[in-house]
């Protein structure tokens, strides 16, 4: 044994070392229980990555348990590396969003690129080649010091991971806003296909199956990253920088098509991305899942530094790796693939019938755990909540000092929410794999299912000042939104990943959030058959004791059977005629038009979300696209009815002349289950025809250079596309 | 016609640029691997966008050092037609095929977009179905694909008539010399470019105007 060696597991464990290690003391006694002794430093140290936050769900557990997970479209839901929904002819759709706030802050390259590459991981371990990536982004206000640092680097190592590995960005969403000033917020998702029989799981079987460790060599970096992501920042956070991964997107290139080739064959048993605290969660939930034991010899774990000890080989977060149960005897063709493609393999260990995870170093017994508790014996907290108050509806006497129409849709337009994200978006490879039918700057991004007619229109979506306002209806919202994106595109909305950002769950007000957020998400998943298939909790987005506003951010994924049958969300010729879908009400509490144009942050409540509503629009949508009835179709968010129009022009430079008339809350209103259609003139009657009971509004005609509304405010479509590509670059500028 | 795209590790639009080949020959090319010393006798080579090698050295410089790569330098020699896409440039240029260099964009950031490109020479092997002078739009995706060359060199291209692509007057992406998105050999057998034409290929992505790139060139072999 070395001498570091020694030393490590000589260590006396004390109350300091405990605390160190994110445990409370009550949590320790239930390690030292589980183990019918004191566990060792290496013992401690696997025990406290199992039992984080970030791995163990302790929080959130109860509460995730109450979302719907199932339908007929749903083959695998959450507890796998992905969640599977069923696409048709064979074909399945892989995939899962995930946070990687914590270290985005403290290094935004490295922690953006090592959440795409993290995700992507996720989703080829499942046997899908993945097709998409999107990411859900929320920086502090612009004009603090650190955001634009953040936006640069974010930004850059999301594209400089995604381009090189060849998996087209398709799409994401950005805010700003002052309660991510210290916590900002990266969440990636990323979506893959896959033959539905060739779905590969974690679950290891086979006593005496050889455990198989792949891919790039194992450093010092991210040691406790899982640990570090399961705790408040403060002043020191920047100190935490070693415990963030750095990424090779070359070599998770070669991983993956290594995966790939191997996949092709059926020599793997089980396979298990090596993520959030390393080998020591992919060890222990591959054996957990399958029902066995698992021996680990570190000595043949390949290691790029020198003298590492068990302890950090262990808890070391080095990216590109994957575990594999092989069956027997296969060896030494999976080895070929791997070296062919320059990759490291080496059998590091093989399943055992103990139940038990027992770990070997120069020749010791370095850790001999129960699995159990290891997987699943992290104590299951019921935080104490206390649900957010009913905000007062909003006061329409402030409407009095609001500016004229025209001047509110200039700044809206160009707002921080509003504003283009060329900027962004262009940095990454939106085209690459060929089969991009839209790209980034749409209501849902389309991407087509190789070789295929079919699409798959993907969307993530949250309104974090609706969650902050009322959980339970922002909550709905995020769903709603997403649900309405989809069906935009003219895709069959089927089923959502989350993931779910939110600040210190020890905190009554904030459990009360995640709460009531999660009671929204649930109740819209429902009724939109829209349910949740895999996902992920990011807590602790606090600093100095400010949290963030509640941000449960949805991934949606929608089908369309034809593709060639979507439609864009912009006018695209003069003199077709629009119409508004949806009930308005005027809605501005927690609006857009609220934060930016009356520059006002009280506390009002948000639009309502009546979920059947949203499905009967939303199906009324879905249907005319399917009929080939629409040459337009627009979801109705942030800034209501008139920024969606304007969206709508600014795209191809065509204007409208809208007929339709009302106040600042008509036009900015942000009433739910809305739409915008356009139709060619000859099928406004078919249009009209076909919709019984709902409320579809005739409001104008597409035409011309300018948007005029109700022949009292023209402004030239020219000036608010300038005004919308404006923002970010000066931004970024400085 | 025996066509094969090579495949570097790291290589990331092998499979998109074999798609239009197919669609235009009629077969699959041969995808050749970076590690083999030989290479069938191929009508053409196509070098395709991606990272090859992760692109951690100079851009294309391990891929031009690579075993294959004395192969499809040694089949050029002979008359293959060889077309380098955005990464395949980067490597014609470090391989000494093509003339010039390119260098990091000079707005710093990796761009992803649709481009105006004009079609300075149609009588390369691979530009035979468009009009001289004729607009295109194809998208580029690229860090490094600012191409620069001392003046004589920008000078010879023109006299001998090699930029095959520029960007169209205020469209350029990468502040790349003379507006320069591709060029060619003497013999306009071999052609580099920045630009990605199997990325706009087919209708569904927008346009066709990559896809005479792919017919082009195999009704100029045939």
């Amino acid at each position: 044994m070395s001498n570091s060696q020694r030393h490590i597991n000589d260590t006396q464990i004390t109350d300091e070392i405990v605390a160190e290690h994110g445990l409370t003391p009550d949590e320790y006694q239930m390690v030292c229980d589980h183990m019918g002794r004191t566990p060792n430093y290496t013992e401690l140290g696997v025990f406290s990555v199992m039992w984080s936050e970030h791995c163990s769900y302790k929080s959130s557990r109860k509460w995730l348990k109450k979302l719907p997970v199932d339908g007929p479209q749903v083959i695998q839901g959450p507890g796998e590396n992905a969640g599977v929904i069923d696409i048709g002819d064979g074909d399945a759709a892989v995939f899962k969003m995930e946070s990687h706030n914590h270290p985005s802050f403290i290094e935004p390259y490295q922690g953006a690129a090592t959440g795409v590459g993290g995700i992507m991981r996720d989703v080829f371990t499942m046997g899908a080649r993945p097709v998409a990536n999107l990411n859900a982004l929320r920086f502090g206000q612009p004009d603090h010091p650190k955001t634009r640092h953040l936006v640069a680097g974010v930004v850059s190592g999301i594209g400089g991971y995604g381009n090189c590995i060849g998996v087209p960005t398709v799409g994401g969403e950005i805010n700003f806003d002052k309660s991510y000033n210290g916590n900002i917020l990266v969440n990636a998702m990323c979506v893959g296909v896959a033959r539905t029989d060739k779905i590969f799981y974690a679950a290891a079987t086979g006593i005496g199956s050889p455990v198989v460790y792949v891919g790039s060599k194992t450093g010092r970096d991210g040691i406790h990253g899982a640990t570090m992501a399961s705790a408040e920042f403060d002043d020191a956070s920047d100190e935490k920088r070693p415990t963030v991964q750095v990424g090779d997107p070359f070599t998770e290139k070669l991983l993956l098509e290594a995966c790939q080739e191997l996949m092709a064959s059926d020599a793997i048993i089980g396979i298990q991305d090596m993520g959030a605290a390393g080998l020591t969660s992919s060890s222990v939930e591959m054996a957990d899942k399958g029902g066995v034991g698992i021996w680990l010899d570190l000595d043949k774990v390949p290691c790029r530094e020198t003298h590492m000890t068990g302890y950090e080989m262990l808890l070391s977060e080095s990216q590109e790796r994957m575990l594999m149960v092989l069956k027997p005897g296969r060896e030494a063709e999976a080895e070929a693939i791997f070296t062919r493609w320059g990759l490291d393999f080496a059998v590091i260990g093989e399943l055992t019938d103990t139940g038990r995870m027992v770990v070997s170093h120069e020749g010791q017994t370095i850790a001999d755990m129960p699995l159990g508790p290891l997987a699943d014996g992290a104590p299951e907290y019921e935080r104490p909540y206390v649900p957010t108050a009913t905000a007062p509806a909003f006061d329409a006497a402030l409407l009095t000092k609001a500016p004229d129409m025209g001047a509110a849709l200039k700044t809206l337009m160009a707002s921080s929410e509003i504003a283009s994200r060329r900027w962004v978006y262009e940095q990454y490879d939106s085209m690459v794999m060929g089969d991009t039918l839209a790209g980034p700057g749409g209501d849902a991004a389309m991407v087509r299912v190789h070789g295929t007619d079919k699409a798959l229109a993907i969307s993530t979506d949250v309104t974090p000042r609706y969650c902050f306002a009322d959980p339970v209806e922002g909550g709905k919202q995020a769903v709603a939104e997403a649900y309405r994106n989809i069906s935009a595109t003219g895709a069959t909305p089927l089923a959502i990943t989350n993931c779910l950002n939110f600040g210190n769950p020890e905190r009554p007000e904030i459990m009360g959030q995640f709460v009531g957020c999660l009671e929204g998400m649930g109740d819209a998943g429902r009724a939109l058959n829209f349910p949740v298939v895999s996902g992920n909790v990011s807590l602790y987005n606090e600093t100095n004791g400010t949290g963030i506003m509640p941000t449960p951010a949805i991934g949606g994924v929608g089908l369309l059977k034809q593709l060639d049958k979507a439609v864009g969300n912009r006018l695209t010729s003069n003199g077709h005629v629009i119409y508004l879908l949806g009930e308005t009400h005027g809605h501005l509490g927690a609006s857009l038009y609220q934060r930016d144009v009356l520059a006002n942050d009280t506390v009002f409540a948000p639009p309502p979300v009546d979920l059947e509503k949203e499905a009967a629009h939303g199906a009324f949508v879905r249907a005319a696209i399917d009929d080939g009835l629409l040459a337009a179709a627009h979801d109705i968010s942030d800034g209501g009815l008139a920024v969606a129009l304007a969206e709508m022009s600014i795209g191809h430079g065509i204007g409208a002349n809208i007929t339709a008339d009302g106040d600042a809350a008509f036009w900015f209103g942000e009433d739910q289950a809305r739409y915008i259609l356009v139709v060619e003139a000859d099928d406004a009657v078919a249009l009209e025809a076909r919709v019984g009971d709902l409320p579809l509004t005739r409001i104008g005609t597409s035409g011309g250079t300018d948007l005029q509304f109700a022949d009292k405010v023209t402004i030239s479509v020219v000036e608010l596309h300038d005004l919308n590509e404006g923002w970010f670059p000066a931004l970024m500028q400085g | 016609m025996q066509a094969a795209v090579i495949v570097f590790p790291g290589s990331n639009c092998d499979r998109d640029v074999a798609v239009c080949l197919e669609a235009a020959m009629g077969q699959a090319p041969l995808m050749a691997w970076h590690g083999d010393a030989a290479l069938p006798k191929c009508d053409l080579i196509v070098l395709p966008g991606g990272f090859s090698y992760g692109d951690y050295l100079r851009c294309g410089s391990m891929a031009a050092n690579s075993p294959i790569m004395r192969e499809v330098v040694a089949q050029a020699q002979k008359g293959a037609a060889v077309l380098g896409i955005c990464n395949g440039f980067q490597v014609l240029t470090e391989c000494g095929l093509l003339p010039g260099v390119l260098m990091q964009n000079t707005g710093l950031n990796f761009v992803c977009r649709n481009t105006r490109l004009t079609v300075t020479n149609n009588k390369t092997a691979f530009t035979v179905q468009y009009a001289a002078g004729e607009e295109i739009t194809v998208p580029v995706a690229h860090n490094e694909g600012n191409y620069f060359a001392d003046d004589d060199t920008l000078k010879q291209l023109q006299d001998e008539n090699r930029i095959a692509f520029t960007y169209a007057p205020g469209d350029n992406p990468n502040g790349a010399c003379l507006d320069i998105a591709g060029i060619s050999d003497k013999a306009g057998r071999i052609v580099g470019m920045m630009p990605h034409p199997e990325r706009r290929a087919e209708a569904a992505l927008g346009g066709e105007d990559g896809k005479r790139m792919f017919t082009g060139i195999v009704e100029a072999l045939s």
